[in-house]
């Protein structure tokens, strides 16, 4: 229908994100019923998510024709962006920023590296940017799941830890279930996207793909590739998070720092 | 830091604590000894300081000014593991980890590598009332029996000194009684120093033989049951 309206490309794009944000809208409404009160927090990250991606997009644009050291320069401040953005879920916790980033640059970082080395990702810029800032993103999100998991779990469970350290455990062994229980639930997303592949959903590389003109088999392949490669990147990445951030509520006596009204 | 000259029988002293938190003062200036075998009651209102007092005795929370002697040594120079390991504490709600009563005794000695012995185990369960209970799961336990398993642990780390915050708190009547009995029967057959936290003052007569009474974080009235009790 907005085809019909809308002729230029860039005012049918606009179009586009004019309906498919009231449809996000229409969930905040509704969850406003519900008594769960997202608007501000959606309508900010609206916004930002369209300017960010636009800018981003037409920064791209030159980029892409620039030299192969440019990749390197926008994964790093991709990983940074997603350190500061993944590090707010952990609120109260001492340095969750820069854990964040270490975890990211580590795990999603490691990953890249290793894929460009051996030639599953291509090193030319079109492919190598898009392809790490999934893994970056990805891992961001583990992190971030893990990281809130975390932090509630160790609120929830003060008594229980304290209860631990007054027996005389070792910091990091009375916050062990829970760095643990994080670990494994950050990673569900991770593992229901390569379970349900091509059942329940076709992401949107392979779907680019065939756009693009790649074989159908190939595509679905690199489909798989790229999902593998997320799940290693964001295993790893929380895994790096969980064993950094466990230290990080505790005091140099071993105190617990994170506590419900502390 | 520095050491105390050794005093004998004096196992712990605090010495001038002062604790605030976001400029709110929970603790002020208090200070006081405990002798080896006493039983020693810290009562007050509630919103007192009796469990924040309690907390900077085994070092869970950092004193804002002052410190704490264990057996003449400041404990600043102990390592909190080991310091928590003398002071067993006791807390109001037993937060058993999941598993049997054994693993649950067997959490302390194992911090240090150790195990132990299925005979200590047992006997530590029948000093608690709760003989033959090592195979049970802590999830089909009452509330005052997980409150005795919560104690036997504590008792397996072979504790200098227990600190109890209101243990019978969350617990009926009969259980509150048992428990009551437990506390007398391990301070009579250990020869255990203890400092309970109560609000309960006919609890405190019933079991201690020195109260220090709390009041905004101060010491308003320190001496035996006695006299500070029923002055």
């Amino acid at each position: 229908m907005l085809k019909l309206i809308f002729h230029g490309e860039l005012q049918l794009g606009l179009a586009q994100a004019a309906v498919a944000a009231l449809a996000a809208l229409g969930m905040v409404l509704l969850a406003r019923r519900r008594g769960i009160h997202l608007e501000s927090e959606t309508l900010v990250a609206l916004v930002r998510g369209l300017v960010q991606i636009v800018a981003v997009g037409s920064i791209l644009l030159l980029l892409l024709r620039g030299p192969v050291w440019t990749s390197g320069f926008l994964l790093v401040a991709m990983i940074v962006a997603a350190g500061a953005t993944s590090g707010r879920r952990a609120k109260g916790v001492p340095g969750a920023f820069q854990v964040s980033t270490w975890a990211i640059a580590c795990g999603a970082g490691s990953v890249i590296a290793l894929m460009t080395w051996l030639g599953v990702i291509d090193t030319a810029i079109t492919s190598l940017v898009p392809v790490g800032s999934m893994l970056i993103a990805n891992a961001m999100n583990t992190n971030s799941l893990a990281l809130n998991r975390f932090r509630a779990d160790v609120l929830a469970h003060a008594g229980e830890i304290e209860a631990a350290l007054a027996l005389g455990a070792e910091a990091g062994h009375s916050v062990s279930p829970y760095t643990q229980a994080s670990l494994e639930a950050s990673l569900i997303p991770a593992i229901d996207s390569l379970r349900s592949l091509g059942i329940v959903w076709i992401p949107g590389l392979m779907a680019g793909m065939l756009l693009s003109g790649a074989r159908p088999v190939y595509a679905a392949v690199y489909q798989f590739v790229l999902l593998a490669m997320v799940f290693a990147a964001s295993g790893l990445t929380s895994m790096i998070s969980t064993l950094m951030i466990r230290g990080r509520v505790f005091s140099p006596a071993e105190q617990l720092m994170l506590q419900p009204g502390k | 830091m520095s050491t105390l000259p050794t005093s004998g029988s004096i196992v712990l002293r605090a010495d001038r604590l002062f604790r605030s938190v976001n400029d709110k003062s929970l603790v002020e200036d208090v200070s006081f000894d405990v002798r080896a075998g006493d039983v020693l009651a810290i009562v007050g209102p509630s919103g007192s300081g009796k469990t924040s007092l309690l907390r900077l005795l085994n070092r869970l929370d950092e004193p804002t000014k002052g410190t704490v002697y264990v057996e003449g040594t400041d404990y600043r120079q102990i390592a909190p593991r080991e310091l928590r390991r003398k002071l067993g504490m006791v807390t109001q709600r037993p937060y058993l980890f999941p598993g049997t009563v054994a693993d649950n005794l067997q959490f302390g000695p194992s911090q240090r590598g150790e195990t132990l012995p299925q005979n200590a185990v047992e006997a530590l369960l029948a000093d608690v009332g709760l003989a033959g209970a090592t195979a049970r799961n802590v999830a089909n336990l009452s509330g005052g029996e997980a409150q005795r398993v919560s104690f036997a642990r504590t008792l397996a780390n072979s504790p200098l000194v227990l600190l109890l915050d209101e243990p019978t708190s969350a617990l009926d009547d009969a259980a509150k009684l048992g428990i009551e009995g437990v506390i007398q029967r391990i301070v009579r057959d250990h020869g255990l120093t203890c400092v309970m936290v109560t609000h309960d003052i006919a609890q405190a007569s019933r079991l201690a033989d020195r109260a220090l009474v709390l009041e905004h974080g101060r010491i308003v009235r320190e001496g035996s049951v006695k006299e500070v009790l029923h002055a």
